[in-house]
């Protein structure tokens, strides 16, 4: 059964790892939701975050390969539920909407948006949420038309106490270390 | 007096001023490799030039395309376990590479192939002779990577050895800008023995050890398979003692094959759609089935879902990527298989399961007196590509290199070389690239040069990478060269006998005199059309001093079996198109 899986991966800072790891995707025919790419706490350290829409098999697969890439440090896939994640919106409304009604400001207060800038042909709002929340926002917004959005791709924390990371990173060390020794 | 090899490597640890291209030949100098298969061309230039001094220390073997460098590097580094290096230019030079280099991906061979590229101002302005050979050798890599700078090539070259040998081995490409060659730097050399995202192989774990023992030492009908993380990993001896200890009859997949020698009592074959008839129907009859080194291709288990679904399957295997990939284990044991095999075997019993080996073997009977007879003692007149090839190993006492292309004459080999050495055997197994073996024949000379070298190739692969012939010639390379001529594609025309009515369409090839054309490049040969003149035919090639062409002409319309239709279980394995 195909249902939303949330794919992070670490790696190495290095070009041309983007691609490398899309391709993966591509191959099987899965398309991207969303991907989000950042440093992550740790320098040097990217954070890849992937949404798909997949069968867990698939899923599982996809996570291996993208493990086997030289420059990944480790991939984990995880569901909706387990995770805590949030996208971010900004819409831009024609400010003329704004004064004509109160209808706006009762959306951005019912809404828990916020507005970034004013001017005097446009207001630019801004809401964080899940997808269904920042779609929601845009349904009400687009009644005074919305002359521009744009949505991020899902960044994502798993519900654990400790960064992962850095719990994986000591075990890697003493590993890599001891097959040194050996070798 | 200390010679020049020695000189350099003395030298490795000071940082010496030298030009990235030099930089380049004595890192790889530094990494052992004494043959390179190349072809220069403008952005390649510098290096060359280089290399024109190194001679002493490298051997460059100039090939008539690169897809033939990319070939004799895997049939290289598969005969000798080094990693095969080959040069090429960028642009067409690069692209040319492409083939090959799947073919070492999949096939897991290890590889370092080095690029030339453009000046790193001109990348991305569709310069003369540009490619973005990183894009599009990214899926078909282990690792690949772009130097812009003369500083970075000791550390990339160091990387790309340690990546392309260890763990799952593969074929790492470098991709090198002009600027980067001609520019100047402080060299040193260390070898790459760690990098943090990379674990070439997990630590076995004991207590799957302990299940998997447990397993087998309970096992009535036990199975084990093997592919060539046997060979990759050196566990020929242990694989030996294993199976020799635990009485287990074992069968190899494609490239798995010269891992066991082939008169072993338990080597009961081979595995897959042209296997041979018992590996493939116990696999269903099994309880326990031992697979080592192998990934489960679609060719070795047919339909998935009808699949040894009666067996407990112990899958040991280095790529965590291929654990549960296909077939799903009971239990999985990661990590290299001779030091897994080394292991096991002190957990396993002591035991004969004869009743169990005289299935295989009646089984075995059964495909000797409806297939193997006919191919090895036929009654027709017309020659069968396995009497063929079973005369050449018979003449070579079981110690040649064989080389093969794909199709029709891969499968004969396969099914009728015999081996009594590792390493002698060199097919594309999972790309099936018709045109690999006479390139590959030429690396595998160079990687075992006291060893015969015999290719096999049908007259349709042959012509896909003929030219090479020219690189045989100016080497004066003793390779020996068996065309098997059928004036067909052999195993499409079978394909269009048997699922598509006979509509042959486009399989009938016509062939230059093969044997006139290796005489115009200086190679002497012959031509057989008759049983009664075969076996001279073939002493006179294997007595030849330097490399020989013999054109064997066969039955036109001879079938492959056993066969496993395409889809169908490993159960169905027909022995004669009587039984589609």
């Amino acid at each position: 059964m195909k249902q939303e899986y949330i794919i992070s991966a670490y790696s190495e800072n290095h070009i041309g790892l983007l691609n490398r790891i899309t391709i993966i995707f591509t191959r099987r025919k899965v398309n991207i939701e969303s991907l989000t790419v950042s440093e992550s706490a740790l320098a040097g350290i990217s954070k890849f975050t992937i949404v798909v829409n997949e069968e867990k098999e698939k899923v599982v697969n996809i996570v291996r390969q993208i493990e086997k890439q030289i420059e990944v440090l480790k991939a984990f896939y995880h569901t909706n539920e387990e995770m805590i994640f949030q996208e971010i919106a900004l819409y831009k409304v024609p400010t003329q909407a704004l004064m004509d009604s109160d209808q706006i400001e009762k959306m951005i207060r019912s809404h828990n948006a916020r507005i970034l800038e004013i001017t005097k042909e446009y207001t630019v709002i801004e809401k964080t949420g899940h997808k269904e929340e920042t779609q929601a926002l845009f349904d009400g917004l687009n009644q005074f038309g919305v002359l521009q959005f744009i949505r991020s791709g899902r960044v994502a924390i798993t519900r654990s106490p400790i960064e992962r990371l850095s719990e994986f990173l000591r075990e890697r060390d003493s590993l890599l270390d001891k097959m040194e020794k050996k070798s | 007096m200390t010679t020049k090899n020695e000189k350099i490597k003395n030298s490795l640890n000071e940082a010496i001023e030298m030009t990235g291209s030099e930089a380049m030949i004595r890192s790889l100098v530094a990494e052992g490799v004494d043959t390179i298969f190349g072809y220069p061309g403008g952005a390649i230039m510098p290096i060359y030039d280089a290399l024109y001094d190194y001679g002493h220390a490298v051997k460059h073997v100039l090939v008539r395309h690169e897809q033939g460098a990319v070939h004799a590097a895997q049939g290289y580094a598969r005969v000798s376990g080094k990693v095969g290096v080959c040069f090429a230019t960028s642009g067409p030079g690069a692209t040319n590479l492409i083939t090959g280099i799947a073919d070492a991906m999949i096939d897991s061979t290890p590889l370092v192939c080095v690029t030339g590229q453009v000046t790193s101002g001109l990348l991305g302005t569709d310069a003369f002779q540009e490619s973005d050979v990183i894009g599009i050798s990214m899926p078909i890599t282990k690792w690949n990577y772009q130097i812009t700078s003369p500083e970075e090539i000791p550390e990339a070259i160091a990387k790309a050895f340690y990546i392309a040998s260890t763990g799952r081995p593969g074929p790492v490409l470098l991709d090198i800008t002009k600027d980067a060659q001609f520019g100047k730097l402080q060299f040193s050399y260390e070898k790459c023995t760690k990098i943090r995202s990379y674990v070439p192989e997990f630590p076995t774990d004991k207590k799957h050890l302990k299940k998997a023992a447990d397993l087998i030492n309970a096992a009535k009908k036990p199975y084990l398979i093997y592919g060539q993380g046997i060979l990759l990993s050196g566990a020929e001896k242990e694989l030996l003692s294993f199976i020799g200890k635990t009485g287990i009859p074992a069968a190899s997949t494609l490239l798995g094959i010269s891992a066991l020698p082939s008169d072993h009592p338990l080597n009961m074959g081979m595995l897959g759609m042209h296997g041979n008839y018992a590996p493939n129907i116990k696999t269903n009859e099994c309880d326990v089935l031992i697979a080592i080194g192998m990934r489960f291709d679609d060719r070795v288990t047919g339909n998935i879902n009808t699949y040894a679904k009666q067996a407990k399957v112990i899958h040991i295997e280095i790529d965590p990527a291929e654990i549960d990939k296909n077939i799903k284990t009971e239990v999985a044991i990661l990590g290299d298989a001779k030091h897994a095999l080394r292991l096991l075997a002190t957990l396993v019993e002591n035991k004969q399961h004869q009743e169990w080996v005289n299935e295989f073997l009646l089984a075995r009977t059964k495909e000797e007196d409806k297939v193997i007879i006919n191919d090895l003692k036929p009654s027709k007149p017309g020659l069968t590509m396995g009497e063929v090839v079973r005369l050449s190993t018979n003449l070579t006492d079981n110690k040649a290199v064989i080389v093969t292309d794909v199709g029709q004459n891969q499968m004969a080999a396969a099914r009728y070389a015999r081996f009594n050495q590792t390493r002698s055997w060199v097919t594309s197994g999972g790309l099936g690239t018709m045109g690999f073996g006479l390139p590959a024949a030429i690396g595998a000379k160079f990687g075992a040069p006291e060893k015969e070298v015999i290719l096999f190739a049908g007259d349709g692969g042959i012509q896909m990478t003929i030219q090479e012939l020219g690189t045989i010639s100016q080497e004066k390379l003793p390779v020996k060269i068996v065309v098997l001529n059928n004036d067909f594609l052999g195993m499409v025309r079978q394909w269009q006998e048997l699922f598509f009515e006979k509509r042959y369409s486009f399989t009938e090839i016509t062939s230059p005199d093969f044997v006139k054309l290796a005489s115009a490049y200086g190679i002497p040969g012959a031509t057989v059309s008759d049983r009664k003149d075969l076996g001279l035919a073939m002493k006179s090639m294997i007595d030849c001093k330097g490399p020989y062409l013999l054109e064997v002409k066969i039955e036109q319309e001879d079938n492959i079996f056993p066969m496993i239709p395409a889809g169908a279980t490993v159960s169905r394995c027909l022995l004669g198109s009587d039984e589609l």
